[in-house]
């Protein structure tokens, strides 16, 4: 009788122990909710969903603050991929934060541009180049659309044009079977 | 006899390959403007290296291979550049491409050839000239042919085989090809077979080409060539498939036949490759099927860049029903949007498309799960399942089922007793998963660099703030400390001040010296009421509260 209980009792502080050693030891920074949240979300750092990049809105949604309809460039599908993984309903895009837009990038006007480096300090990821009092211009390739260049501008000189279709990135249409023949 | 293993499923559609194998390879007349799209192989697009109004030589580079993946693209003859611009390219999308268009001279003068001597040359330097030669594979696929003839360091290729089944309906590019150039054709083969280090070349003809059969196998009489006649069953021609049936070894999920030892090219290839290697002609030219609404359907050599109009009335000009062109064969093959397109390295067939020679399709009806199409495919894939999944837009389920292992054959959509387009949904999921890739990707650095600019600008904070502390650390220590020196130097600019006073004191205005007396008196009236305004000005006002 007595020896079970020690035993029991040696065990349980034992492993105790173990996991209290694991816990310390194998302490994960950060949530890995968030980090899937954040794969999701179509990192624009647009800030359309009223929070300062995505990482910011994926926090405040893994915490319950924040609701998974408010990102416009993550559409629809975003939405549904949100609601999956959080196993919530999915609802409407909320029309408060905007309506989702064709890829866009930003284009700056080399003949208006003055050089003062205001578009360059709003990109969320320097994908401006230039220097004060020099022309500036944009990497089209590392634009994400997100628009806030454009409101900083004095001489209103950005503006955001659609991205063309090329045959790199032409896609085969979802093959549609009219109703009668012709 | 060797013996072969029969790949699973497979179809036999009608043949129509009497129509145009026939009549010898026609040579086409120069066409006076040529359109060469930059980028004609899988891979990145050629890079440019000409300007408008360049002018240039038969046979001469205009697009310099770009990366690894890629090739070269030449001048198809002597002339004049006359744009460097998108044009219309022949893609299933109708969309346009950067191409180099130039305005033949008709001179047709060929830039300097030198043949590559193949035994003598370091093997990458071999290579690298095939590269710049332009080599693609000729069955369709157009995969630069350098980077296939790069073995890889640990196994040599022990097998290579030539491609001679053109198992698809109404093409006969390869066959008659075979019949008239098999030489060289065996040719180019000996020079692969030296490059990889092949142990055994086999040359693979369906045994619906009796005549290729027997052109291979005189051409082969002096090698250890083996002529091998398979069975014609589509798609045989289909580089795994070829490997199963001529070795019994199967390519893995997502592997390529190399993964087995084996190397496949197209006939097409090794004759272009001899002309490279022994004559140093670059690839310009191509033999094309003209075939179809027709007058008269035949093979042609056609210098790439050539329209496909000029093309077409080589043949006699289309039928008057003719309802469009489709590029490949049948079942692999995509519809053009105009005949504007020029001939590129992969178009091995032209079909004039008519509604009496390709009805169009009933009606789709609802899948009945019948599974024909499971028992035709060669790759062993449920198309059924394929299809609803793709109906279903659940990309990744169509993943778990292997949907990257579909060849996009047809034969499911060939069978389908429902019509239903099946390669059109596989082909959806495809390009809807390589955009999700695409787009992933794009996202991935966009998170990146938008995490190292929230560093850099933490970053600049904090080295701001410590200059600034260092500053302000370094002011208050001088404060602290008094200046011997710092004392005579404010007494130096007390004193100096102090001159300058006395100076402008001492300093009587000049431009009064010589007026009248009148004026003086006017002057002298409004300096008494200056000073009287500016005694009334500081004594203290008397009625302050």
């Amino acid at each position: 009788m007595l020896s079970a209980l020690l035993v029991m009792a040696g065990l349980g502080l034992f492993l105790g122990f173990a996991l209290g050693y694991a816990a310390v030891r194998f302490h994960v920074e950060s949530s890995p909710l968030v980090d899937k949240i954040d794969a999701i979300l179509p990192q624009t750092q647009c800030g359309q969903c009223g929070y300062p990049g995505c990482r910011p809105y994926a926090e405040a949604i893994a915490k319950g603050e924040a609701d998974i309809n408010q990102c416009p460039p993550g559409g629809e599908e975003g939405i549904r991929k949100l609601a999956e993984l959080l196993g919530v309903e999915p609802k409407p895009l909320n029309a408060a934060h905007g309506q989702p837009k064709p890829k866009s990038v930003a284009v700056i006007d080399e003949n208006l541009c003055i050089g003062c480096t205001l578009c360059i300090q709003a990109c969320p990821v320097d994908a401006i180049v230039g220097a004060a009092k020099q022309m500036h211009t944009v990497i089209a390739s590392e634009c994400t659309g997100c628009e806030l260049c454009v409101a900083p501008c004095p001489v209103d000189c950005i503006r955001m044009v659609p991205v063309q279709e090329t045959i790199a990135t032409w896609k085969w249409k979802y093959p549609v079977i009219p109703l009668k023949a012709a | 006899m060797r013996p072969l293993f029969p790949f699973p499923g497979g179809v036999h559609p009608p043949e129509h390959k009497t129509e145009s194998n026939t009549r010898p390879i026609g040579r086409a007349p120069l066409p006076q403007r040529l359109t060469v799209p930059l980028s004609q192989h899988i891979g990145n697009p050629a890079k440019a290296v000409v300007e408008p109004g360049q002018v240039v030589l038969k046979g001469q580079i205009i697009g310099k291979a770009d990366g690894y993946i890629s090739t070269a693209v030449h001048a198809p003859t002597s002339g004049r550049v006359v744009a460097v611009e998108p044009r219309p390219v022949p893609h299933p999308s109708g969309l346009s491409a950067p191409c180099v268009v130039i305005e033949s001279d008709g001179e047709d003068r060929w830039a300097e050839r030198t043949p590559i001597d193949y035994r003598k040359l370091d093997p990458s330097e071999v290579r690298n000239r095939i590269r710049d030669m332009g080599l693609a594979g000729l069955g369709g696929a157009v995969f630069p042919s350098y980077v296939k003839l790069n073995p890889a360091p640990a196994a040599a290729i022990p097998v290579l085989v030539i491609n001679g089944c053109e198992c698809e309906p109404w093409i006969t590019c390869d066959d008659v090809l075979m019949r008239e150039r098999a030489a060289s054709i065996v040719e180019g083969a000996r020079i692969m077979q030296y490059l990889l280090g092949a142990r055994e070349v086999i040359v693979a003809i369906e045994d619906n080409k009796p005549e290729a059969v027997a052109a291979m196998n005189s051409a082969c009489r002096d090698t250890d060539f083996e002529v091998v006649v398979v069975p014609t069953l589509y798609p045989s021609g289909s580089a795994k498939q070829l490997t199963q049936l001529l070795t019994g070894r199967e390519v893995p999920s997502g592997g390529r036949s190399t993964d087995v030892g084996v190397q496949v090219f197209n006939v097409g290839t090794a004759h272009a490759l001899e002309r490279a290697v022994h004559h140093g002609e670059p690839l310009i030219s191509r033999v094309v099927t003209v075939t179809g609404n027709v007058r008269r359907p035949q093979n042609f050599e056609v210098l790439i860049g050539t329209p496909l109009a000029e093309l077409v009335a080589l043949a006699g000009a289309p039928k008057d029903d003719t309802s469009g062109y489709i590029m490949g064969g049948p079942m692999m093959g995509f519809d053009l949007h105009s005949d504007q397109v020029p001939v590129v390295k992969a178009m091995n067939c032209v079909i004039a498309r008519s509604d009496t020679l390709f009805p169009p399709p009933p009606l789709p009806l609802p899948c009945i799960r019948c599974t024909r199409c499971a028992q035709v495919c060669p790759v062993r894939l449920q198309p059924q399942d394929l299809y609803w999944f793709a109906r279903a837009k659940d990309f990744g389920r169509a993943q778990e089922h292997h949907l990257f292992d579909c060849i996009e054959c047809g034969c499911c959509a060939y069978v389908c007793p429902s019509h239903i387009p099946l390669v059109d949904y596989y082909r959806y999921a495809k390009s809807e998963v390589w955009a999700r890739e695409r787009e992933k990707k794009a996202a991935d650095r966009a998170r990146e660099r938008h995490e190292f600019r929230l560093q850099r600008l933490e970053r600049e904070k904090k080295e701001r703030a410590e200059k600034l502390a260092q500053k302000a650390a370094a002011s208050k220590a001088t404060a602290a400390t008094p200046d011997p020196d710092g004392e005579a130097k404010r007494a130096a600019i007390r004193a100096a001040i102090e001159r300058a006073k006395a100076k402008k004191a001492g300093i009587e205005p000049k431009n009064v010296d010589q007026l009248p007396p009148d004026k003086l008196r006017e002057i002298q009236e409004i300096e008494a009421r200056r000073a009287k305004l500016r005694q009334a000005l500081q004594a203290p006002p008397e009625d302050t509260p």
